[in-house]
């Protein structure tokens, strides 16, 4: 033990000694580096060594002791009841690694930065993009061209306690010379529930179907899919509580209904006092051999809007009524003996059913007018990835139109021209789990006129980031 | 709310929800006494060498799969689900998936500080702590390399504390879990014995890696560490470090190029062809490879590979 002791006592006077003497020229200061990180290495190896050794010799000794007190084992099983302090004395409690005088931040929410940023070039302008059929509301719309940093989202996570798991989300963006502050997320997730529930509250995204409650820096594309973006505002986040279950089976059947206020786009002014919005969800998902894993979810949405503004400003639309839609979404991954890193190919896609019932208040002439439209969407993505970092996707999205009749024309309401579609092609590399560099290609035929949209976009993560949902 | 406009599309949530319900209550059958969700093989192994039949083990990597980059799979959830006691390196090497297992799966009994989360690092003396973390260094475990399970003695140390938590856990067969570790403690430091006389040549012989993966095995050994064919622990090998390697290699040579079953083979084998000097995938845990069927021949097999990889069978 005399070398371990010597050694590290050994350094200051070592640096001490030598560095006025010698600390002359660049290469003298190499020089001593050099030595002093051998002199570090050698004494941690000497450190280690020695420190095996005699855990070796304790736990020798202390077998030694036990074994011929007792037949085998009998004295462990004997052992008073459990618990840290019972441990038997051959069991090297570790020590808590590293004892600091409290500053008051040790329990600090693990923090993440997420920057997005974009360059963007359309072939026309995007403040007059529509949807001939499809009022838009939420954070629907093109970006603005050029470059931009888009969105900036700050994440802070952590325990409470041992009852409750929170994540706060808070994102800055600039919008038309103004910085807009906003709670995204700032929900509670119960971490001790009985029967396999847990329950959330606060603000969160609704987990109807596959794409609603991921964020924008895990999409697979620079912009959500198109169904998304005409039903659920890009999606769906409120002020609200869920209840999930998981059901006792080997199969993953999860099971969970939501109530939220009924604030955000499609829904609108806080109906019946403040639950405005319900839903119900259920997802299955397993794995096929080693290589292949799915999951399917089927989801329920309902969502009461009063005096909903939807659509520009030159020609405002407010509807009163309910928005219900039906989601279907299938997942399928396959990688070659579950190393997703090395090797994928993702496919995923999903069908939204959606009934709007209700009024639209059109400008002219000025009185409510009835709707019943059913109108669906879709979306179907492949994404390779042939070797680590690297990703090529395809995706295609559409809606169909359901045309509300006469009273509607001359509005947005109107179904003007063939069923919206898009195609996108899209190609990422990934330097590490913590960069994205992604560009992307489409062909917008949502519109009365053809768009051809690229975007360059770089997703970087600074910081704590937690684990993406499968 | 109005019943007709919840009812409209044709009742689908409702009749999924209840007949679902229904299918699962019947299902839904007696399990074992206590189970098992190991996050790595090796730890699958263990807890059926110290639980013996009062355990029933899934283990949610296979040894083909790096355990540093899975997802957190419905089927994950689905175990994590039903799981009395969670068995996990730890040291980050889970962190980009079991943090959100543990939150999807809605089990208190495995949260941390519960005797149901057992995070086998930190009971054993962790090696390359890093002084400083900064991700322009690579992919780094604030906590110490968390491949532990490269030296049986580790393996010894862990024994111990998951037979303490099967006696907390299923204090019934405590009396069982004790004599089952000491039986398995008698034998595992025989064995242990034996591998280390085999392995005596092996020490200082120069090695290089893929990933950090073998240090406590090498320190255990008294294998040398000549380099890392990964230029940053995560990245993938460039072919730009490749080339310094290489030269590196030239001037001064190792004995042996090793990686785990589910590291890329190209980068040791390019190395292989141009260096000459031998390559090979050790098991790293049970059912690496076909003959490292559980936690005895995993070792026997590491140390009949190195010997014989290295030449220090023929005492070369």
């Amino acid at each position: 033990m005399n070398r371990a002791i010597f050694w590290p006592g050994a350094l200051p006077a070592v640096l001490l000694a030598t560095l006025p003497v010698h600390a002359q020229t660049d290469q003298d200061l190499d020089a001593i580096r050099a030595e002093l990180t051998a002199l570090k290495a050698q004494y941690e190896t000497r450190i280690q060594l020695l420190e095996q050794r005699l855990s070796a010799a304790e736990q020798q000794l202390a077998d030694e002791q036990q074994a011929p007190a007792t037949e085998a084992g009998a004295n462990y099983a004997a052992a008073p009841a459990p618990g840290p302090a019972t441990l038997p004395a051959s069991v090297p409690v570790p020590a808590p690694a590293n004892s600091y005088a409290s500053a008051g931040n040790e329990f600090n929410p693990a923090m993440g930065i997420i920057l997005n940023g974009a360059y963007r070039a359309y072939e026309h302008n995007p403040e007059d993009y529509a949807i001939p059929g499809f009022p838009l509301g939420g954070e629907t719309g093109l970006p603005d061209r050029g470059f931009s940093i888009g969105e900036s989202e700050f994440v802070f996570t952590a325990n409470v306690d041992d009852w409750f798991f929170s994540r706060v989300t808070a994102a800055i963006e600039q919008e038309d010379g103004d910085f807009n502050t906003s709670i995204e997320e700032a929900f509670l997730d119960t971490l001790s529930l009985p029967a396999n529930t847990t329950l959330r509250f606060g603000r969160f995204y609704s987990s109807v179907g596959y794409l609603n409650d991921k964020h924008v820096h895990s999409w697979d594309f620079a912009d959500q899919a198109l169904p998304y973006s005409a039903f659920m505002g890009t999606q769906y986040g409120d002020d609200g509580i869920q209840l999930r279950w998981l059901a006792p089976t080997d199969l993953y059947v999860e099971l969970g209904a939501e109530l939220f206020r009924g604030a955000s786009y499609p829904a609108a002014g806080d109906a019946h006092n403040g639950r405005g919005t319900q839903t119900v969800f259920g997802k299955i998902g397993g794995d096929v051999g080693i290589s292949n894993s799915w999951t399917a979810g089927l989801s329920w949405f309902n969502a009461d809007a009063r005096d909903r503004d939807s659509g520009d400003e030159d020609d405002p639309l407010a509807f009163d009524g309910t928005t219900e839609i039906l989601i279907a979404d299938l997942v399928w991954k396959w990688a070659p003996n579950g190393n997703i890193r090395d090797r994928s190919l993702v496919f995923q896609t999903e069908y939204l059913w959606r009934n709007e019932n209700g009024d639209y208040l059109l400008p002219t002439p000025d009185t409510p007018v009835p709707i019943d439209a059913d109108t669906s969407g879709w979306y179907a993505q492949l994404i390779y990835q042939w070797q680590p970092g690297w990703r090529a996707g395809v995706r295609v999205d559409g809606l169909s139109l359901d045309d509300p009749g006469p009273q509607f024309t001359g509005s947005q309401l109107e179904a003007l021209g063939d069923d919206p579609l898009r195609y996108t092609l899209m190609f990422d590399y990934s330097h590490s789990e913590f960069s994205r560099i992604r560009l992307q290609f489409e062909r917008d035929e949502t519109g009365l006129q053809n768009n051809n949209q690229l975007t360059l976009q770089y997703i970087m993560s600074l910081g704590a980031h937690g684990a993406h949902e499968f | 709310m109005n019943i007709q406009t919840v009812f409209k599309l044709r009742n689908t949530p409702a009749v999924l929800a209840a007949g679902l319900l229904l299918g699962l209550l019947a299902t839904n059958s007696a399990r074992a006494a206590v189970q098992v969700f190991a996050c790595e093989p090796e730890w699958a192994a263990l807890a059926v060498e110290v639980g013996g039949e009062g355990v029933e083990v899934i283990s949610a990597t296979n040894a083909l799969q790096d355990p540093h980059y899975i997802q957190a799979r419905p089927s994950l959830i689905a175990g994590v689900r039903k799981a009395d006691l969670l068995v996990c390196s730890g040291s980050g090497l889970e962190d980009g998936w079991l943090p959100l297992l543990l939150r999807k799966g809605n089990n208190p009994k495995l949260q941390p500080g519960q005797p149901g989360n057992l995070v086998a690092s930190q009971y054993v003396n962790r090696l390359e702590i890093p002084a400083v973390l900064d991700r322009a260094q690579g992919d780094m475990h604030a906590q110490g390399n968390p491949h532990i399970q490269t030296d049986p003695r580790n393996i010894t140390l862990v024994a111990r504390v998951l037979a303490e938590r099967l006696q907390q856990i299923d204090p019934a067969n405590a009396e069982a879990y004790g004599a089952r570790l000491a039986a398995f403690e008698e034998k595992w430091r025989a064995a242990i014995a034996g591998w280390e006389e085999r392995a005596a040549p092996l020490r200082g012989k120069r090695v290089v890696l893929h990933h950090r993966s073998w240090v406590y095995m090498d320190n255990w050994l008294g294998l040398e560490e000549a380099a890392m064919l990964e230029s940053k622990p995560g990245l993938p090998p460039s072919a730009a470090h490749l080339n310094e390697l290489l030269q590196q290699l030239q001037a001064a040579p190792a004995a042996l190029i090793i990686r785990t079953p589910y590291n890329d083979p190209q980068p040791s084998e390019w190395l292989t062809k141009q260096t000459g000097i031998a390559n090979v995938a050790l098991p790293f845990t049970v059912g690496g490879t076909s003959d490292a069927t559980d936690l005895y021949t995993l070792f026997d097999t590491t140390i009949r590979l190195l010997l014989d990889k290295t030449g220090a069978a023929n005492g070369q």
